[in-house]
C-alpha cells in the first residue's frame, strides 16, 4: 500500500511542476499579459475570411459549370455577383491593409 | 494498487478544477502565464487519468478481486480480451474510459489549436474544464472504479452479452463519438465567451467533428452488428432508447457537417451553427444519462444506479449555459447575408438540416415519453417501433432525395431548366430502377420501392459528379483517366470524400430497406431429421451437440441447408450456459451469401430434453450491405479528414496574425 501511496504522491508532484512550469521558466516577465487582436487585426482577419470565401466561391463556380452541374444560363446570372462579391472582398482587404501600413508608417 | 488509482483520480479532479478556475480567471483578466498554466492542467488531467485506467486495467488482467468493480465484472476464467473490455463493463469503468477520451480529446485539441487561435484557446480550457470537473466528480465522489472489498475467490464475471468480440471495440468507438463532440461544443462556447465569432473555432474543429462524427456512426453500426449476432432475435436496431441516444446526435452532427458550409462559403447560418453545435453535445450527454440513470428500460443499460440526477443537472447546466450565450451574443452572430433563391444548394442544405433536426426532435420526443408519461399521468408509456418507422419514412426518404438533389445545385440560385438537365441522367436511372424492381415484384413495399428508387438516383448523381468531374479536369490538364480522377479527389477531399460518405448512405438505406421490407421469416418445433422451409431455402435439422468452452457450456443445433436442390452445407445455432454468471445466451447461426449480400438468419428459440428443437428462421435480403456501408462510410470520412497541404498554407497564412507573437515564449 505504501510504494503504491508514494507513487501517487510522486506523480502529484510531477503535475504539479507542469501546472506550475510557465512560472518557472518566466518568474519575471516583461509583460504578463496575454496577446489580444486590436480591433484593426480582427478586421483583417475579417477581410481575409471573406476574400478567401469569395475566391472560394468564384472557383467552384468556375469548376462547376466547366464540369457542366451548372448551365451556361445559371452562370450567367450568377457569375457577375460573385466576381463582385470577390472584387468587393479584395477592395476590403487592400482598404485594410493600407491603413495598417500607413498606421505602421506614421508610428 | 487501488490507493494509486484514487489518488490519480483525485489529481484529476484538483487540475480539472483549477484548470478551470485559473484558466476563466486569465481569460477575463487577460493573464498569459496562468492561462497558459491552466492550459498545461489539462494536459496534466490527461495523464493521471491515463495511470487511473492503467490501474484498473492491471486489476482485471491481475484479477484483483479486492477491486470491488473488478469482482463484479470478472472471473478467473474470462478470457483476457473481455477481461479488458470489461473495463467499461459497468457504470464506473464507463464513466472512467468518458473521461480518459475527454481528457486526451482535450488536449490534443487544445495542443493543436494553441498557436492559430490562441485567444480562443484561452477562452476553450475553462470549458473542456467544466466539463471534465462533472466527470471527475462523479467518479470521485459518487461512483468510484476503485471501492475495495474482502476479496473473494472468484468474480462474479461479465454479463454474457458483453463477451462479444464486438463489445469490446463497439462501446470505445461509441465514447470517442459523444466525447469528441464536446471539442466543438467547448470551441463553439469559446468563440462565444470570448466574443471571436469569426470562423476560427469552425477551422478548429473541423476535423474533431469529423472524428467524433466518424466514430459515432462506426460505433452504431458496431453495435447494431453485435444485436444482430448476439441479441438474437433477428434484427439490428430495435429504436431502443440506449440505441437512439447515439443516434440523435449523430443525426444534428450530420445537420452541423452541412450547414457549417454554408457559413465557411456564404458567411450565414451562424446562431443555427453554434446552436446545433450545442444541441449535439446536449444530446450526447442526455445519451449518457439514458444510459446510465436506468430510467429507461433497455437491453443496453447494463448497469442502474443513482447517478441520473447528477447526469440530468449537468444536461440542464449545459442546455442552460448554451442558449444564455447565444442569447447574449445574438448581435455579434447576425449576418446580412441572405438564402437569395429558395432553389440553390443552400436552401437544399437548409431542407436536409431542417429534415435531420426534426428527425432527431421527432426520435428525442418518442425516446423521453415514457419519462414524460409517468410525470404527467403516472404511467410509463413506452412508444413503440410503428412511431419510430412512420417518422423514419417521413424524413429519412426525403432526406435520402436529397441527398442526390444537394450537390449538384448551384450556389445562390438556379433555374428550373439548367435543374432538368443536370438531374435528366440520375433521374431516368431512377425511373427505369423503379420500373424494373415493379417488374420484379418490389412494388409489395411502397416505402421499400420508393427507397430503392431514390437511391439509384443518388448512386446515380454520385457517379455522374466523379465522371463530369474527370473529363473537367481531364479537359483542363490532359492528365489520363486515372491521374485525373486521383488529382479530382485529391484536390477536392472535402467534397468528394462526402461522395462517397453520401455512397455509405445509399448503400445503408438499400440494405436496411432490403433486409426489414423484403425479408421473410418461418418457425416451427424440428426432432432430428424433420425440415423447414423459408424462402427458397429448406433447412434439416441433423444434430445436436454440446462441449464445455472456455467459461460456458455451448449446446449447438446443426441444420443443413439446401436452396432450390442445391446442397449449401450446414449452420448451427443454439445456447451457452455461463456457469460464472449463471445465465444463459442464444447464439444464432448466420449463413452469409457474400455475392447477393443475403443472410441466413437462424435461432435455436428451445431446446427439449428429447432433443426436439423450437426454431425461428429469417431470411434477410442485402443486409451485408449495411456491414459493407460501414466500411466505405469510414473510406469516405477518411478521405476527409486526411490533410491538404495547401489549404493548411491558406489557413496559416490566414490566422499568422490571430496566433501569439513569436517572441513569447512557448509554455
Amino acid at each position: 500500500m505504501t510504494v503504491w501511496l508514494v507513487l501517487g504522491a510522486a506523480l502529484a508532484v510531477a503535475l504539479v511542476v507542469v501546472v506550475a512550469l510557465p512560472f518557472l521558466r518566466d518568474p519575471a516577465p516583461s509583460s504578463d499579459s496575454l496577446h489580444e487582436l486590436t480591433a484593426a487585426e480582427r478586421e483583417r482577419l475579417e477581410a481575409q475570411e471573406a476574400r478567401d470565401r469569395a475566391l472560394a466561391a468564384l472557383k467552384e463556380l468556375e469548376a462547376d459549370h466547366r464540369a457542366g452541374r451548372v448551365s451556361d444560363e445559371d452562370y450567367r446570372s450568377v457569375i457577375g455577383v460573385v466576381r463582385r462579391d470577390a472584387a468587393d472582398a479584395l477592395r476590403r482587404l487592400d482598404r485594410v491593409e493600407g491603413a495598417r501600413a500607413g498606421g505602421a508608417k506614421s508610428r | 494498487m487501488a490507493d494509486l488509482g484514487r489518488a490519480a483520480l483525485l489529481l484529476t479532479l484538483g487540475l480539472s478544477v483549477y484548470a478551470l478556475v485559473a484558466g476563466a480567471a486569465a481569460a477575463a483578466l487577460g493573464r498569459r502565464r496562468l492561462a497558459h498554466s491552466a492550459r498545461n492542467a489539462l494536459y496534466a488531467s490527461f495523464l493521471s487519468t491515463l495511470v487511473a485506467s492503467v490501474v484498473l486495467v492491471a486489476g482485471f488482467v491481475r484479477d484483483d478481486f479486492s477491486l470491488a468493480y473488478v469482482a463484479g465484472h470478472s472471473s478467473r476464467d474470462l478470457p483476457l480480451q473481455y477481461k479488458l473490455s470489461a473495463f467499461w463493463g459497468g457504470q464506473e469503468g464507463s464513466l472512467l474510459l468518458w473521461l480518459l477520451i475527454l481528457t486526451a480529446y482535450a488536449s490534443l485539441a487544445i495542443w493543436f489549436a494553441r498557436r492559430r487561435a490562441a485567444d480562443l484557446v484561452v477562452w476553450v480550457t475553462p470549458v473542456l474544464a467544466g466539463i471534465g470537473v462533472a466527470f471527475t466528480w462523479l467518479l470521485v465522489a459518487v461512483s468510484s472504479p476503485f471501492d475495495t472489498i474482502a476479496a473473494p475467490a472468484d468474480g462474479s464475471g461479465l454479463n454474457p452479452s458483453l463477451q462479444n468480440p464486438y463489445m469490446v471495440i463497439h462501446p470505445v468507438f461509441l465514447y470517442l463519438g459523444y466525447v469528441g463532440l464536446a471539442v466543438p461544443f467547448a470551441f463553439a462556447m469559446g468563440a462565444l465567451l470570448s466574443g471571436r465569432t469569426d470562423e476560427r473555432w469552425i477551422v478548429a474543429t473541423r476535423r474533431w467533428t469529423i472524428i467524433a462524427w466518424t466514430a459515432l456512426g462506426v460505433g452504431q453500426l458496431l453495435g447494431a452488428h453485435w444485436a444482430y449476432q448476439e441479441v438474437g432475435w433477428g434484427g439490428y436496431y430495435a429504436w431502443d432508447p440506449v440505441e437512439n441516444a447515439a443516434l440523435m446526435p449523430w443525426l444534428v452532427a450530420t445537420a452541423f457537417l452541412h450547414s457549417v458550409m454554408i457559413q465557411e462559403k456564404r458567411g450565414m447560418l451562424r446562431v443555427w451553427n453554434v446552436s446545433l453545435v450545442g444541441l449535439a453535445f446536449c444530446l450526447s450527454l442526455f445519451g449518457t444519462f439514458l444510459t446510465r440513470s436506468g430510467i429507461v428500460s433497455s437491453i443496453h443499460s447494463f448497469t442502474q444506479s443513482g447517478i441520473g440526477p447528477w447526469f440530468l443537472a449537468f444536461v440542464v447546466i449545459a442546455v442552460v449555459f448554451t442558449t444564455v450565450m447565444i442569447w447574449l451574443r445574438l448581435p455579434q452572430l447576425r449576418t446580412s447575408a441572405r438564402l437569395e433563391s429558395l432553389v440553390s444548394r443552400e436552401a437544399a442544405f437548409l431542407y436536409n438540416n431542417l429534415l435531420l433536426v426534426a428527425l432527431g426532435l421527432t426520435i428525442l420526443w418518442g425516446t423521453a415519453w415514457p419519462i414524460v408519461s409517468e410525470a404527467v399521468r403516472g404511467e410509463a408509456v413506452v412508444v413503440g417501433r410503428p412511431y419510430y418507422d412512420f417518422f423514419l419514412r417521413i424524413f429519412g426518404l426525403p432526406l435520402l432525395l436529397l441527398m442526390g438533389i444537394g450537390p449538384l445545385i448551384a450556389w445562390r440560385r438556379a433555374s428550373l431548366r439548367g435543374l432538368a438537365r443536370v438531374f435528366v441522367w440520375p433521374a431516368g436511372v431512377a425511373l427505369a430502377t423503379g420500373a424494373f424492381l415493379i417488374l420484379l415484384g418490389a412494388g409489395s413495399s411502397i416505402p421499400g420501392l420508393i427507397a430503392y428508387t431514390f437511391s439509384a438516383f443518388v448512386l446515380a448523381a454520385i457517379v455522374l459528379e466523379f465522371a463530369r468531374g474527370t473529363a473537367a479536369r481531364r479537359a483542363l490538364t490532359g492528365e489520363s483517366v486515372p491521374a485525373a480522377f486521383g488529382q479530382l479527389i485529391g484536390r477536392n477531399r472535402r467534397r468528394y470524400g462526402g461522395y462517397v460518405v453520401h455512397a455509405s448512405i445509399v448503400l445503408l438505406a438499400i440494405g436496411v430497406a432490403g433486409s426489414s421490407a423484403y425479408d421473410s421469416v418461418a418457425e416451427g418445433r424440428l426432432a432430428r431429421g424433420e425440415s423447414l422451409t423459408v424462402g427458397d431455402y429448406t433447412l434439416t435439422y441433423r444434430a445436436l451437440t454440446e462441449r464445455d468452452g472456455a467459461n460456458a457450456t455451448e449446446i449447438r443445433a446443426l441444420l443443413d441447408v439446401r436452396r432450390g436442390g442445391e446442397e449449401l452445407g450446414t449452420v448451427s445455432a443454439g445456447k451457452n450456459a455461463y456457469s460464472a454468471e449463471q445465465q444463459v445466451s442464444n447464439e444464432v447461426g448466420i449463413r452469409s451469401d457474400l455475392l447477393t449480400g443475403e443472410d441466413l438468419f437462424v435461432i435455436a428459440e428451445q431446446v427439449r430434453d428429447d432433443g426436439a428443437v423450437f426454431f425461428r428462421v429469417f431470411v434477410k435480403p442485402l443486409v451485408n450491405l449495411i456491414w459493407l456501408a460501414g466500411l466505405v462510410f469510414v473510406l469516405g470520412s477518411l478521405i476527409t479528414l486526411w490533410p491538404d497541404a495547401r489549404e493548411e498554407r491558406r489557413l496559416a497564412t490566414r490566422y499568422a496574425r490571430a496566433g501569439e507573437p513569436a517572441d513569447r515564449p512557448a509554455t
